[in-house]
């Protein structure tokens, strides 16, 4: 077998935009200009986009709801990408990226963390927790190119029956899909708050 | 010179033709209302109007090179506001995600800055009336301006707003007062240039011209 042909056999394959013309991503940002922003700036990719105002906005659209869910939404399998602020009131972009790699269920989702502040400590514990990239504020157009390379490949639901998936899916259709781990707010890293619990109306 | 048709096109539109001949029909070609209007205005004649009027006495005899000045200006504030640092690239970034699937980006995220900038304003200068301050409130107000001015690049807000942030670190209530000041004034200055900006894109628009933006991605 080629290389070629083993690239292609696998989800490993190099991505296009016309392998996923509609990859979803998810962004996550209590700023309305900054969700504007992404908006803008992924659509231009051709990508759908979901933008929520907060973390648990975020888990309840992909259908965690009040720290765990027995079933995902099909929402979850669509979802490409995530992308998510660091600094929010309430449920910080850390914890929403922990959430999310503590759950069997939503981990081989791609997380990107965006933030203005180019803390060291900050960037180390997202990419720790198994965030694909941290990107600084303001995000420009070629950050989001850069996302392409991080969009995994449309996933089917499980027990949906035949019909070709496009590489091992990370929800195999043989095993039900269990409750979720029960999701806490961790504080994050730092010594330095991050406007946790301050909620701005 | 033959009367070559000649129709604005492009990112710096206005005709190449100089002959009155051609000037005349493009008059006649155009049967949008913008120029219909500003031919009877320019008929009119007078010395009271205002400088736009006189700009449109101009272009009554020669209606392309109102688009060109039009767009001149256009680049030329832009220039003069990335310049004098009152925009940074990052607005140069919004300009570029505009096209005809997005055609009013620049003017959608604009005008949810002026929105969400005009109530964190007036929140501050509630918090800042108050004894004591509640620092952290006033921080966290900051922060969120400092962020949305930094996404659209409003260059001068942004640094007014790291400034704001270290007087509310050090507690210094004369200097948030100061720079709140500071920041309305930045703010105020540079809606109103943004807001003079998008009044030329509608008038070049109008006249049948293109925005110099997005430029072509070099392959």
């Amino acid at each position: 077998m080629n290389y070629s042909s083993y690239l292609s056999s696998t989800w490993m394959r190099p991505i296009t935009d016309f392998d996923i013309p509609e990859a979803h991503v998810l962004a996550v940002d209590d700023s309305i200009v900054d969700r504007k922003l992404i908006e803008g700036l992924l659509k231009t990719s051709l990508y759908k986009v979901t933008a929520v105002d907060s973390a648990l906005k975020a888990l309840e659209f992909l259908g965690v709801r009040d720290g765990c869910s027995t079933s995902l939404r099909p929402n979850a399998f669509q979802v490409n990408l995530i992308i998510t602020d660091y600094c929010m009131p309430g449920m910080t972009g850390y914890d929403l990226l922990k959430a999310i790699k503590d759950s069997t269920a939503l981990r081989e989702i791609p997380v990107v963390v965006m933030s203005s502040e180019n803390s060291p400590n900050r960037i180390e514990s997202c990419l720790k927790e198994g965030a694909e990239e941290f990107l600084i504020k303001p995000v420009k157009i070629s950050d989001v190119k850069r996302l392409r390379s991080y969009i995994r490949p449309p996933t089917k639901a499980p027990c949906s029956g035949s019909g070709e998936t496009l590489g091992p899916s990370p929800i195999c259709s043989k095993r039900k899909v269990g409750s979720l781990e029960g999701l806490q707010v961790k504080s994050n890293p730092e010594s330095q708050p991050c406007l946790n619990g301050v909620i701005v109306a | 010179m033959t009367m070559a048709e000649c129709k604005p096109r492009g990112p710096r539109s206005g005709c190449a033709c100089e002959s009155e001949e051609a000037v005349v029909k493009k008059r006649e070609e155009f049967e949008d209302g913008a120029l219909v209007v500003k031919k009877r205005e320019g008929e009119g004649g007078g010395g009271e109007e205002e400088e736009q009027e006189e700009d449109v006495s101009a272009a009554a005899v020669d209606g392309v090179v109102d688009v060109e000045r039009l767009l001149q200006e256009l680049v030329d504030l832009t220039r003069s506001l990335l310049a004098e640092e009152v925009l940074d690239q990052q607005f140069t970034q919004l300009q570029q995600l505009q096209d005809e699937s997005n055609p009013e980006f620049v003017l959608e995220v604009v005008s949810l800055f002026f929105e969400d900038s005009e109530r964190l304003l007036e929140e501050l200068t509630e918090f800042l009336a108050q004894d004591p301050i509640d620092y952290v409130a006033v921080d966290a107000h900051v922060h969120q301006l400092k962020g949305s001015s930094s996404s659209i690049g409003a260059q001068k807000v942004k640094t007014v707003c790291i400034k704001f942030r270290k007087c509310c670190e050090e507690e210094d209530r004369e200097g948030c007062q100061k720079c709140l000041e500071q920041v309305k004034q930045e703010f105020s200055l540079v809606k109103n240039k943004l807001e003079h900006m998008f009044e030329l894109e509608q008038k070049i628009l109008a006249a049948g011209g293109s925005l110099p933006y997005p430029e072509e991605e070099e392959y």
